[in-house]
């Protein structure tokens, strides 16, 4: 790590910038750079950097050959993964033990190794160079594709992909009312759910009366599913805090926070060094470039609550206290920490800015619908064979983002449902899969667009279940003030719990819709505003299936343990006993070759036998004895 | 798990110092105290309430409110299970019950060895390896029923 | 002055007002529970419910908590207005069938049945006494603990708590603590005769736990959960 050295005029930081843009452009080595996120660690990506570092030194190639450790680069189903520059060769899922191959035959002997190619799951083939994946193709990624090219916690490498020249443009050759202009007819809208036009935001708290000003980076993203905020603060921290700076002159204030999660340690620590090198850097603190322009800005930790991630909330968490919504108006814009006019924008947002001040706004509008300009990343999760980060033109269809990059549902399942905007957004059927995604039209389907969790369902997914979840984690993560909210939540989640335990009654679905209704008319904050989705959107679309639970007592996805039951399929079965030895009840009986048979009086239905068996030759069946009663009874 | 924990009052002081006896860093104080101690004891939160003139139900309530406090002592080990919207559907709630079953306790507990917690989470963040569980800060990827006794082997000595 | 629109007559209201204070000034009734005029409004029960604003972008607020606008349209029983309180009343209800004073709310607007299982817990969460102990009597004995459907009120660690100093003032003002007879069907009945009469005589129970640590003796305050 070369030691950061202050700058003292813009003067010598544009030349830093050209010396580490001509540096990059002239490289002559070969270049490997290795995704390494959270999620690249968890797989391995730590002992494939050690032995990548081992084989290049023992081949003698040190001096040859960069690695470049970056973030996450989005297409997590490939990690860990590698691209070797200059061609861009892609190699996926590598082990350590790949690597020696991968130094001997590539790039020693400048041979492609066909078996570490990815290979699309819908055509088969095999692509070569990054460009040729399926997955990034249909992908505009102008805030995530940079991930590739920087190592998080090397600011130079930020300057060498042209990092601080549009702060240089904004502090230099802009005015802040102009720059305040310039986002607003961009078109942006605030990537963390509701969709706010930032630059009205921005204005509004400009405009506020007062000398002291807070900008806060909302990184509480606590939609389950949605992780783009964590692979942005990871990846390319940089990106973001110079879209705060900018934020800054804008509208006028000295000191900012940035808000991450206490369940994201990596984002922590490299927001943490990117502070600690641009304050030494003189990008941060006071007079900085030896202009009048001051601005602090610190981290502040979340401590496991959803709720923070609405504004009120967040503020009161910053201040140290519960992260209880309260009521607005006061807009933070007016009223925000500590009493002062404050502009909260998310993660995404803030990486969005750097890049429309350098380019223009025309250039920004010009990508995406008419209402919903430019980009937006989404975290495609759950039964996809491309699970990743994509990020896609705002217009696109759910169609193209599922088959197209998604590469379709693993299994040859069929797709059910798409669950969007997280817990307060709904489940959208295969009815709506042409739906052109934007803001507005998500909300008219029942969902919302959210911070972009996207997670797809197959036809082993119970929707009732999927209800009952979401109701489940939203009882928990309501702060409990507004008994709307908290009684409602809490009797929703009791009606669907009884309904997927076979409990449920003619006039439940009514009662669940009436009080639905209630919770989202009655409750102040978006939490409690929006926690009704998930019910109300999985009862428009999938009435059937909670018409199944409460008059068949039956789970037509077969997921609802009371009503299920776990059965051995007679044909399939080859006699392995791997469902027996996966057993913890011993409730399974049958020899070697002999078709195995569950004890139902044993069975606990952990579902640990499903998982064992090779052959799909366990099933979920139907209760039967839930089944007789019911026929017994008029 | 009754272990009383025997406060230093020094390092308490130094944590409230490293902050200025700033009342607004209260979250950030306690994030250290449990840092030091595995969770926050009675007698840190009195000793904090004095040290910071805040009432001490202020402080409990803060302490309840945020799921990354405990009140009570973890274990030696902690497994978390991340229960987020992707792991549900790719079958995590089974292998809650599965770490349930081979730790015999229930999640939010501590066994009475004070050996392992048993923990859950909302979300992660790493969707893509889902199903996820954390044990003692590694991330374990793509968990199966199957995996959770070997995974706790690792672990136990 | 700010001035707005109330149920279509014209409004004046002083800076700093909410729209329940305005609509009071001006003799509009609007049912309240967690609201008192010496404490800081909370919003917790959401009975001061009105809609506001025009056209699809109506919208129902806490009224308590909401500050008067100029030019703000304001209508304070409508239907979405009216159903949505009956459900905060059933809601409450369901919580704490025994009290004289949701049992009296219920009567009045027009809660029959309680659709949901009882759970006899008598708080509602209101945060009355959370307020009147920090507020008024400066004591800072009680508060909120978690959060959610698990949320509660309670002294630190729910033992005797140090500040407290046995005023009483907790029990005073709870709305839960006013209970009504026990007469057939006590839990599950709504009754609406007593809307003419005084709180009832009081029983005596054993197993009681106050805050105040005084059980048995005044028979009102908030009963242990089971």
């Amino acid at each position: 790590m070369k030691r950061i050295k202050k700058f003292k005029t813009v003067e010598e930081l544009r030349k830093a910038i050209e010396q580490q843009e001509t540096s990059r452009q002239q490289e002559k080595r070969k270049v490997i750079v290795v995704s390494s996120g959270t999620c690249g660690q968890a797989r391995g990506s730590l002992k494939v950097i050690e032995a990548l570092k081992r084989a290049i030194r023992e081949a003698g190639l040190k001096d040859k050959v960069t690695l470049r450790i970056t973030g996450c680069h989005g297409f997590c189903e490939a990690e860990p993964n590698i691209i070797i520059y200059p061609d861009r060769i892609f190699y996926q899922k590598l082990t350590p033990a790949d690597v020696r191959t991968i130094v001997k035959e590539t790039l020693v002997e400048g041979r492609v190794v066909e078996k570490f190619l990815h290979r699309d799951p819908l055509t088969k083939e095999r692509a070569w160079y990054e460009n040729e994946i399926p997955f990034y193709q249909k992908q505009k990624r102008i805030v995530l594709g940079d991930n590739v090219f920087v190592d998080p916690t090397n600011l130079l490498d930020y300057l060498a992909i042209g990092g601080f020249r549009p702060f240089i443009k904004a502090l230099t050759r802009m005015k802040p009312e102009e720059i305040v202009q310039t986002v607003k007819q961009s078109g942006l809208r605030g990537r963390g759910g509701a969709g706010f036009p930032t630059g009205v935001k921005w204005e509004a708290t400009r405009r506020s009366p007062g000398d002291i000003k807070y900008i806060i980076c909302n990184g509480d993203e606590g939609d389950p599913g949605a992780y783009m905020d964590r692979s942005v603060l990871e990846g390319n921290p940089f990106r973001v805090i110079e879209g705060m700076l900018i934020g800054a002159l804008a509208i006028g204030a000295r000191e900012g926070y940035i808000y991450v999660r206490d369940e994201y340690p990596l984002a922590v620590r490299h927001v943490t060094l990117a502070l600690d090198q641009l304050y030494k850097a003189g990008l941060l603190g006071e007079k900085i470039l030896g202009t009048d322009f001051s601005f602090d800005l610190h981290i502040a930790k979340g401590a496991g609550a959803f709720v923070c991630g609405e504004e009120t909330a967040l503020i009161a968490s910053i201040e140290g206290r519960v992260g209880e919504p309260r009521q607005r108006p006061p807009f933070p814009a007016q009223k925000g920490l500590w009493g002062k006019p404050t502009c909260i924008n998310n993660v995404e947002t803030w990486a969005n800015i750097p890049l429309i001040i350098l380019n223009g706004a025309d250039w920004f509008a010009s990508i995406g619908t008419s209402g919903s300009k430019g980009t937006k990343i989404f975290s495609l999760v759950g039964k996809i064979n491309n699970t990743g980060l994509v990020e896609v033109p705002m217009g696109i269809t759910l169609r193209e983002i599922i088959y197209d990059i998604g590469g379709g549902i693993p299994e040859g399942k069929a797709f059910k449902a798409v669950q969007t905007g997280g817990p307060s957004g709904g489940c959208l059927p295969a009815s709506l899969l042409d739906l052109t995604i934007d803001y507005e039209s998500l909300t008219a389907a029942g969902s919302i667009m959210g911070s972009g969790g996207m997670i797809v369902m197959d036809e082993k997914t119970c929707m009732v279940d999927v209800a009952l979840y979401f109701l489940n984690f939203l009882r928990d993560e309501s702060c409990g003030k507004c008994i709307s909210c908290r009684e409602g939540t809490q009797r929703m989640w009791e009606i669907v719990k009884d309904i997927s335990e076979g409990k449920g009654k003619p006039g439940d679905l009514e009662l669940l819709e009436e009080l639905a209704i209630a919770t989202k008319e009655a409750s102040m904050c978006g939490l409690g505003q929006t926690a009704a989705n998930p019910v109300l959107s999985t009862l428009r679309y999938f009435r059937d299936e909670f018409e199944a639970h409460i008059y068949e007592k039956r789970c037509p996805a077969g997921v609802c343990k009371s009503l299920i039951r776990y059965a051995v399929i007679p044909e399939k079965c080859t006699g392995c006993e791997a469902c027996k030895r996966a057993c913890p009840t011993g409730a399974i009986q049958g020899t070697r070759k002999d078709v195995h048979l569950i004890l139902y009086d044993k069975c606990i239905k952990c579902g640990a036998c499903l998982e064992a068996c090779r052959f799909e030759a366990i099933e979920a069946q139907r209760e039967e004895a839930i089944a007789i009663v019911k026929e017994v009874k008029p | 798990m009754s272990v009383h924990q025997i406060i230093n009052l020094d390092s308490l002081q130094e944590i409230v110092e490293r902050h200025g006896y700033n009342k607004n860093k209260l979250i950030a104080i306690l994030q250290d105290v449990q840092a030091v101690y595995h969770y926050l004891p009675a007698e840190a939160l009195k000793t904090l309430s004095k040290l910071l003139k805040i009432p001490l139900i202020d402080i409990i309530s803060v302490a309840t409110f945020y799921r990354a406090f405990s009140l009570t002592p973890k274990g030696r080990h902690t497994a978390t299970v991340c229960m987020g919207t992707a792991c549900h559907v790719r079958g995590a709630p089974k292998i809650l019950e599965e770490f349930e079953r081979q730790l015999q306790i229930k999640r939010g507990q501590t066994s009475e060895d004070g050996e392992w917690s048993l923990e859950s989470v909302a979300c992660l963040g790493c969707c893509a390896i889902g199903p996820v569980v954390v044990v003692d800060g590694d991330y374990h990827a793509h968990t199966s029923i199957r995996k959770v006794p070997t995974i706790l082997s690792k672990y136990r000595k | 002055m700010i001035t707005m629109k109330m149920n279509g007559l014209e409004v004046k209201a002083e800076e700093g007002w909410t729209v329940l204070e305005t609509a009071k000034f001006y003799g509009l009734e609007i049912p309240t529970l967690c609201h008192h005029e010496g404490l800081t409004p909370y919003g917790a029960c959401r009975l001061c419910l009105v809609e506001i604003g025009e056209g699809p972008k109506a919208k129902l607020v806490s009224s308590c908590t909401y500050p008067a606008e100029e030019g703000l349209v304001v209508h304070t029983d409508t239907k979405r207005v009216i159903e949505a309180r009956r459900m905060m009343i059933e809601l409450m209800l369901s919580v704490a069938p025994y009290s004289k004073t949701i049992q009296d709310l219920a009567s009045k607007f027009g809660v029959t049945r309680m659709r949901f299982k009882i759970r006899n817990e008598e708080c509602i969460l209101c945060g009355l006494c959370v307020r009147m102990c920090a507020e008024q009597m400066d004591g800072k004995a009680i508060g909120f603990q978690n959060r959610g459907f698990q949320r509660k009120i309670s002294t630190p660690f729910d033992i005797r708590s140090e500040e407290c100093r046995l005023c009483g003032g907790c029990i005073y003002i709870c709305p839960a603590c006013q209970l009504r007879c026990q007469g057939p069907q006590a839990e599950t009945a709504i009754c609406n005769a007593c809307l003419t009469m005084d709180p009832t005589c009081l029983d005596y129970y054993d197993e009681l736990q106050c805050w105040m640590y005084d059980a048995g003796r005044c028979g009102t305050c908030v009963r242990e959960k089971k």
